[in-house]
């Protein structure tokens, strides 16, 4: 019997090499996964011992830093408190806890390193914590507190030519140094601008415009029928008021907002294509920023029973989704991003909040290039939709964003919420400026408005921003 | 060298880490090296050497790594469950000196073990038995869904598996001696494959069917993956026959298949096995807690490890970092504090114990000797996979010990007295004829 029993002996030894290669899995190749993970609190609690690096401005502004506390130990101050609370979050090492970009930028904060260093690092004394210098601009960041005055409702603005994140404000907010807990029902911790789901109105029409150039189908001159109502899929549309246009050309019913209009063309220029650019623009994807993925939600059109879409689904009301309805859902940032594809020529960069990173000998260790999201639209495209969205802004629903002499380019968006026939609005709005030249892209969202406009409620929010950012050279 | 001298020399490892162990705890724990720690040592190497002249006396060719590998694993796991809670350790130390007593008992009682053949169906039905006893109410109880443990108010806790296993194994070394020639030669083949014959597999199946559904009622899959093993193993051992093998293992994949999709906690289990870095099931009461902090304490500990007590266990606030980290996940205790080496050294101990007592399973002399050397040591090594491998990931989750490292009083004495057969059949088999 001694030769299966050599055989057992085999596979015992093979069952252990199995044992041995899953122990290297997590302790060497899958270990700097493992430690960054935001379920694994066991960094946050060394953390407690290490001096974690500071969160800065992008003029210098201290927004977190390190303050000793008991025991040889160290704790988090923030003194911007709620002024920067979304974007910057917080870090509690004794509750294990963190949010924003304490927690997406926890690894250089700490200081860690990665990959074969990491093994040798650990013969070596604890790293100490590198400085994390954001795009963020305190001006407009203030801006947008007191353009909002206490309503519900967020505003980011983005550089379109580098995807920076200029401003990133949301009410209700919070301050960091007293975050509320995870358990608390109201959890004001929530981040609208990144994972707020609004019905995004005809803010939308810019991506359905977008579609309709830059596939050939239509010009900005095309005349469609723009009566009232019409009906789509079945239900009829009904234009603001009710009112029959007769024929408009497209820019006038960007000008003007004319739903019916924008419902033909999403039907015409149809499913596939509405879906390849709503993809391009960044649509059914979690939005590419360097913040933690549970604050990121993802914009796409929602069935009735909560459900998303697949994208393209047959099921899809593609004529009201060309209208921002149809049960699509989007982040402030994602209609942000689509302001700032149309601004940079078509070109979406990946928006980002980290500047670079500074050791604490002052040596940047790591520098934010921008990088290209996707090229949405030919240069010609966005030239023609940018004209179209500078309209809005001379002479139709968006004049109350005019800054003088700089020129505008903008779209307004007044989603109904509430029960049929309730007078409750959730208006929106988005923008770039300069039209010619543009530095800002930025989106607009005001949670509930009794009776209000995009136009009307949230376009001064945004020309408050605008002045703000623009004064100090963008 | 005689066998007992190695022996002895074997034990000075074992006694050196005990102490460098607790003196590596102490000086964590107040920055100070207590003579403690030498106490510790000495009174672990008094014990190991008394347990050595009682082989000595009693057992004088048996091989003489086993005991010194078992020290080395019982010393390191003494250290590590101080380093947990002094006062577990305190406990473990005194089911260590009543294992090794029952150890002699063992070992005085059945010089000649062989007479065990003539009690084979009590010791099943005794077996059996103690598998049922956690379900009976009053006595029984559970823990995650599983009935594991016996308490007898006021007076112990014990986890009958860890004894069965071995009554098992000794029936089955039996029944197969007396059974494997039919088996191989009366075997069928049907479709190129050989199948046993019924009448004498007949009572195997039936004996193992019940073994199964008892502890698909105690809802312990970690016994039942241990014994089904040591059941295949020992068979493949007493007929040379793969296909035998082969089958078990289908018809083990299709129950555990069942049993993966309709037995809700087990089902939970594989879930949480599957995706234990899901938040939802990170969150979730008896969710992937337990198994995702193992591989975030395995990745804390690297390659080289954080050292002796430099491990997180508990949150601030008083909760658990690492659930059970003196008996389920005490691998990933090891592997935080040792990292990737300090693991694949306790590992190797394993092995090399493992490799000894298959070892003494080809020496052996009478088929019932082998197989029952070899059944004890697969059955060691496959608690030992179940457990790590539940740790590492590999399969998933379920409660058995790390056999000697983990704390528990019954697995501690029941393989002590697993070992202390293994003895027997190595000091037989050593004998010149």
């Amino acid at each position: 019997m001694n030769a299966p029993i050599a055989r057992l002996f085999g596979v015992v030894i093979l069952l252990f090499a199995l044992l041995v290669v899953f122990t290297s899995r997590w302790t060497v190749f899958q270990a700097s996964s493992l430690n960054n993970n935001p379920l694994n609190v066991r960094t946050l609690l060394d953390e407690l011992h290490i001096k974690r690096g500071q969160i800065l401005a992008a003029d210098g502004t201290v927004l977190a830093k390190s303050v000793p506390a008991a025991g040889n130990t160290w704790s988090r101050s923030y003194p911007t408190g709620s002024l920067f609370a979304q974007p910057v979050g917080f870090s509690i090492a004794a509750k294990g806890e963190a949010a924003g970009l304490e927690a997406s930028a926890g690894p250089d904060l700490r200081g860690v390193q990665t990959g074969l260093s990491s093994i040798f690092g650990q013969l070596s004394p604890r790293p100490v914590g590198d400085d994390v210098y954001t795009t963020l601009d305190p001006n407009g960041q203030r801006a947008a507190q007191q353009a909002l005055a206490g309503r519900a409702g967020s505003v980011v603005a983005l550089d379109p030519s580098t995807g920076a994140v200029k401003v990133m404000y949301a009410n209700p907010g919070y301050d960091d140094n007293n975050p509320p807990t995870k358990s608390s029902v109201t959890d004001t911790t929530f981040n609208r601008v990144t994972q707020g789901a609004y019905a995004p109105g005809s803010t939308f029409k810019i991506v359905t415009a977008t579609a309709a150039i830059d596939s050939g189908m239509y010009t900005p001159d095309s005349v469609i029928n723009g009566n009232s109502p019409i009906t789509v899929s079945g239900v009829p549309l009904s234009n603001d008021g009710d009112k029959s246009w007769g024929p408009q050309t497209l820019t006038t019913a960007m000008t003007y907002s004319i739903n019916t209009i924008f419902a033909q063309v999403a039907e015409h220029v149809g499913r596939p294509t509405m879906t390849d650019y709503m993809k391009r623009f960044g649509f059914y994807s979690k939005p590419p920023l360097d913040f933690p993925p549970f604050e990121l939600n993802t914009s796409k059109p929602v069935a009735p029973d909560g459900r998303p879409y697949p994208p393209g689904s047959p099921n899809e009301d593609i004529g009201r989704i060309g209208i921002g309805e149809g049960g699509l859902q989007v982040t402030p940032l994602q209609m942000a991003m689509v302001a700032a594809a149309v601004a940079n020529g078509g070109t979406l960069m990946t928006p980002h909040l980290i500047d670079r990173v500074v050791d604490q000998d002052g040596r940047t260790v790591k520098t934010t290039s921008p990088t290209v999201y996707s090229h949405v639209m030919k240069p010609s495209t966005a030239a023609e939709v940018t004209k179209m969205m500078e309209k809005v802004v001379e002479e139709g629903t968006g004049t109350a964003v005019q800054l003088g002499g700089i020129s505008v380019a903008g779209k307004t968006g007044t989603a109904q919420i509430g029960a049929n026939g309730s007078n409750l609005t959730q208006p929106a709005f988005v923008a770039f400026a300069p039209a010619d030249h543009p530095k800002i892209a930025i989106a607009v969202n005001v949670d509930v408005s009794n009776g209000g406009f995009g136009g009307t409620v949230a376009a001064p929010i945004a020309k408050g921003v605008l002045q703000a950012l623009l004064a100090n050279g963008g | 060298m005689s066998a007992r001298n190695r022996e002895l020399l074997g034990l000075i490892p074992a006694s050196l880490l005990v102490t460098a162990g607790f003196a590596g705890v102490f000086i964590q724990r107040s920055n100070a090296l207590s003579n403690v720690s030498l106490t510790y040592g000495a009174l672990f190497l008094g014990l190991c050497i008394a347990a050595h002249i009682f082989i000595r006396t009693t057992l004088p060719r048996a091989d003489p790594y086993m005991f010194p590998l078992v020290a080395v694993l019982a010393s390191f796991g003494l250290v590590m469950i101080y380093r947990i809670d002094p006062t577990l350790a305190r406990q473990q130390a005194q089911w260590f000196v009543l294992g090794l007593v029952l150890f002699a008992a063992t070992v005085l009682l059945l010089r000649d073990y062989r007479k065990l053949e003539r009690y084979r169906y009590v010791i099943v039905l005794i077996s059996l038995g103690l598998l049922v006893l956690p379900r009976l109410p009053g006595i029984g109880y559970a823990a995650n869904g599983a009935y594991l443990g016996v308490r007898i108010p006021g007076l112990f806790v014990f986890q009958p598996a860890e004894f069965a296993k071995i009554g098992l194994v000794i029936f089955l070394a039996s029944y197969l001696r007396d059974t494997r020639q039919v088996l191989v030669q009366g075997g069928r083949r049907f479709l190129g494959i050989t199948f046993p014959p019924l009448k004498q597999f007949g009572p195997v199946v039936v004996i193992w069917g019940l073994a199964m559904a008892t502890l698909v009622v105690l809802s312990d899959t970690g016994s039942s993956v241990m014994f089904y093993g040591g059941l295949l193993a020992m068979l493949y051992v007493a007929t040379n026959r793969v296909s035998f093998v082969v089958i078990g293992l289908i018809a083990a994949a299709v129950g555990f298949w069942y049993l993966g999709t309709h037995i809700p906690h087990i089902h939970a289990r594989v879930e949480t096995w599957l995706h234990p870095l899901n938040p939802r099931l990170y969150h979730a009461p008896l969710g992937s807690y337990q198994v995702a902090n193992s591989m975030f304490a395995q990745a804390a500990g690297g390659m080289f490890g954080q050292g002796f007590g430099q491990a997180a266990l508990t949150l601030p606030n008083g909760g658990a970092l690492l659930p059970a980290p003196q008996t389920d996940m005490i691998y990933a205790v090891i592997t935080d504090e040792l990292g990737l080496f300090g693991a694949v050294a306790v590992l190797m101990t394993y092995l090399l114990l493992v490799a000894r007592g298959l070892k003494t399973a080809m020496l052996a002399r009478d088929s019932f000797s082998t197989l029952l050397a070899t059944g004890l040591s697969a059955m060691f090594a496959l608690q030992v996979f179940v457990i790590v491998g539940g740790v590492t990931r590999v399969i998933p989750l379920t409660g058995v010990t790390l056999p000697f490292i983990s704390y528990g009083g019954s697995s501690i004495i029941a393989n002590l007295v697993l070992v202390a057969l293994l003895l027997l059949v190595s000091d037989r088999a050593r004998r010149p004829a």
